[in-house]
């Protein structure tokens, strides 16, 4: 027993080292544990005071340690709502909507102390804010007008780059509509209130929220989020040429540059309007009811009739793309190797694109020497796609002609067998 | 003039005396013949692979950065080019057809037998040297599909305790998959792995020569007790103008697939892009490939991959000295083998419909 007492001292000594780490771990946890009576009493709370420690601790702002009393001071560690909530502790209860602005701004344009959080972020949002149309609105005293906590959220503020955020990119159109599609709420600022339904329509829309490209364009992409418009564009109609950058050029240099501003006519606006743009396609160029340029042209006018051309150019390639996509895929299903002029398909399908953004310059020369080089490589691959399917002929008449020389070869050994072994 | 050079041969090397074991062999005659014709087809489609593969090297460039282009070039560009690759493309999987068909009628008729154990384990070898055949050739046009599965298949490899990592580096000549794995693959398979297969080939050729054809045991029995119920045919010509039809229908099969279904070529090989989805190797690794699938990640304490490679091994060793296992008295041979060739079969042919269908 002795032994076995020795034995066991060891795991005894280690025992009561356990506990007695455990009592002082314990110890510091529950001495060190802050209260907070904001969330203990509001998260008991109806809307739209009710703010649940789990709807709280998704800010983005908690996560980074910033707690109530960041925003409406107070003593969150008094359980009395009269301490708790005394002016002598600096409580500002709910903030006056007059103030929103200017109380997310102490901290957000304060670029030493943002700089701690997250140094990539911008300070320059209140300043921009007042740029813009609700900023302007807003210092006038029109309280309708969206502030921060509109577009952000109150107490569950995410980062743009969470998808559940109000302000990501997939979120940004619909956190928009909630006032702009509201025609009862937009009563009275005379601006239409279907720019939501005809966006949600439209090619932007689809790319974004349906192919999942992020880089497409929202609401905030050509109005500016913060300002009147997105950095490096003096107005809303010359935001297209930051993605389009080839279509503006060529439309810069163009004759309807001139007549466009002369007329005061909004540039790309016109012709593929602005919330509702849908996918441009060839029947634009077209007298049908998509036909854009006779909106303004008269027909069997020299524009009439250089559209009627470049319609025909355009469709011309398109059809002789189709037709050596058409001979080509039988060549491949045919087993024929044929991947040199398919991989020249996609030069063709670059000519007819450059040839359709070279539209914008309307100029028929440059849009002739796009689909002349679309058409030369086309007429390669047609040909290499012939030639691949009279190869095929070709092996397939060898293939009969071996066969029946095969079978020959077989019945004269089976003769000579039945000869030798009679 | 055929008899002066037969006259000329005979006064100098004595034709006729190296010809007499030729004109002395027979070959059993019975409903169950065709079956020996499996041997000498894949025989014949070796030949082809050994024509084709010499043809092909002709204009085939080992390299990451050629192989794809020069049998591109093949195709397109040399004239019969695609007719040769897609011969010996068509040719190599009816070889290892016809193999595998040719082990599994030797297991059948039990012509495994005392004494032609060493033709047995020669035969089996000869298959397991021809699937590596398959496996290096296969990564040789550097296209997308035969990357992956040729990275898919080296990580297997490098399952293996202990030895695993070795080989696997040994295989790939580094840790990945790239121009120098092609250009050892290339290595094996116009060098090493011929070299090999032709000494086995002669031996197995030797051994069938020697000990001459076997007769199923049933019919063994029949002809003993009653002599004169023997069928025998010569072998030249009887049997080798036989064995020449059926070489010559190889040959027309082998033309069709060539002319109707030329063997595709595919995208080349990008090591920067993911896997394509489903991949999977060449059906005769599927069986293997879909066990391995199916076995759960841990088997008690072991990795399920690992227990699988190593069963697989086992299972090959126990393969090739099969024969060793069967019992010489006659009263105990019936049975087990055959039953177990049997069930081998049917696994092989089930796994591998089934991991073909499998996603």
């Amino acid at each position: 027993m002795a032994i076995l007492r020795n034995k066991l001292r060891p795991f005894r000594a280690a025992r009561n080292l356990g506990l007695a780490g455990f009592v002082v771990l314990a110890a510091c946890l529950g001495f060190g544990q802050t209260t907070n009576s904001c969330v203990d009493c509001h998260a008991a709370l109806p809307d739209p005071l009710g703010v649940s420690q789990e709807k709280f601790s998704q800010d983005i702002h908690a996560q980074e340690g910033l707690t109530c009393t960041s925003c409406h001071g107070g003593d969150p560690t008094s359980d009395d709502p009269d301490k708790a909530m005394s002016r002598r502790a600096g409580w500002k209860g709910k903030i006056d909507r007059r103030q929103i602005p200017q109380l997310c701004g102490t901290c957000h344009s304060d670029p030493a102390y943002i700089r701690q959080f997250n140094p990539s972020l911008r300070t320059d949002q209140l300043g921009q804010y007042r740029t813009s149309v609700h900023g302007k609105r807003f210092a006038a005293g029109d309280m309708k007008v969206a502030v921060c906590t509109d577009c952000h959220s109150v107490h569950d503020i995410r980062a743009p780059r969470d998808s559940r955020s109000t302000v990501n990119p997939v979120n940004v159109a619909n956190t928009c509509a909630h006032c702009h599609s509201d025609a009862a709420y937009m009563k009275g600022y005379s601006i239409p209130t279907d720019q939501f339904a005809k966006y949600s329509m439209s090619v932007h829309h689809e790319a974004l929220a349906v192919r999942g490209d992020l880089s497409a364009p929202t609401c905030s992409t050509c109005h500016g989020n913060h300002g009147a418009a997105p950095p490096g564009v003096d107005k809303v109609q010359n935001v297209c040429s930051n993605c389009h950058t080839f279509q503006a050029q060529m439309y810069e240099r163009s004759s309807h540059k001139k007549a466009f501003e002369a007329a005061s006519l909004p540039g790309c606006v016109v012709c593929h309007s602005n919330h509702g743009i849908r996918h441009p396609d060839d029947a634009r160029l077209g007298t049908g009811p998509d036909a854009l340029c006779m909106r303004c042209h008269t027909p069997g006018d020299v524009c009439d009739q250089a559209r009627a051309g470049l319609l025909s150019s355009l469709t011309q390639l398109e059809e002789a793309i189709k037709s050596a996509d058409q001979v080509l895929g039988v060549a491949e299903s045919s087993g024929m190797e044929v991947s040199e002029p398919r991989l020249g398909q996609d030069q063709a399908r670059d000519s007819l694109t450059k040839a359709r953004v070279t539209v914008h310059s309307f100029r028929t020369d440059l849009i002739d020497q796009d689909i002349q080089a679309g058409l030369k490589i086309t007429a390669a691959n047609l040909k290499a796609g012939r030639e691949a399917m009279v190869e095929r002929n070709h092996r397939r008449v060898g293939l009969g002609m071996s066969l029946i020389a095969i079978g020959i070869v077989l019945v004269g050994l089976r003769l000579y067998i039945r000869k030798i072994e009679s | 003039m055929f008899s002066t050079i037969r006259h000329w041969l005979d006064e100098r090397f004595d034709w006729d005396g190296l010809m007499a074991p030729l004109r002395h062999k027979t070959v059993p005659s019975h409903r169950l013949s065709y079956w020996y014709f499996l041997g000498g087809i894949t025989l014949f489609l070796f030949g082809i692979q050994v024509v084709t593969g010499i043809l092909l090297l002709l204009y085939y460039r080992p390299g990451a950065n050629e192989a794809f282009e020069s049998v591109q070039y093949i195709m397109t560009r040399v004239r019969f080019g695609w007719l040769i690759r897609s011969i010996h493309s068509w040719s190599a999987n009816l070889m290892i057809f016809t193999a595998f068909a040719h082990m599994f009628s030797v297991l059948l008729l039990k012509a495994y037998r005392k004494p032609r154990e060493l033709t047995w384990v020669s035969g089996v070898i000869l298959l397991f040297l021809v699937m590596g055949f398959g496996f290096s050739g296969y990564l040789l046009p550097w296209n997308t599909l035969a990357f992956f599965a040729t990275k898919v298949g080296t990580e297997i490899t490098g399952q293996v305790p202990i030895l695993g990592k070795p080989m696997m580096i040994f295989l790939r000549g580094g840790e990945e998959v790239t121009g120098a794995t092609l250009t050892r693959f290339f290595g094996f398979h116009v060098a090493v792995l011929p070299g090999l297969a032709t000494v086995l080939l002669l031996l197995h050729l030797l051994l069938v020569q020697r000990l001459g054809i076997s007769v199923p045991p049933k019919l063994e029995v029949q002809w003993t007790a009653n002599p004169s119920a023997k069928r025998e045919m010569r072998f030249f010509p009887n049997f080798l103008l036989r064995e020449m039809m059926a070489w010559y229908v190889a040959l027309g099969v082998l033309g069709a697939l060539a002319a109707v279904f030329p063997w595709n070529l595919g995208v080349k090989a990008d090591p920067f892009v993911s896997a394509p989805a489903g991949i999977k190797p060449e059906w005769y690794f599927l069986f293997m490939f879909q066990t391995l699938k199916l076995i759960p990640s841990r088997v008690w304490f072991i990795d399920g991959e690992v227990l699988g490679v190593l069963a697989f091994g086992l299972v090959g060793w126990l393969w090739v000295l099969l024969p060793f296992f069967e019992s010489d008295q006659p009263s105990r041979m019936k049975g087990w083998i055959t039953g177990l060739s049997v069930l081998a079969l049917a696994y092989v042919a089930g796994m591998s419909v089934y991991g073909h269908l499998a996603k």
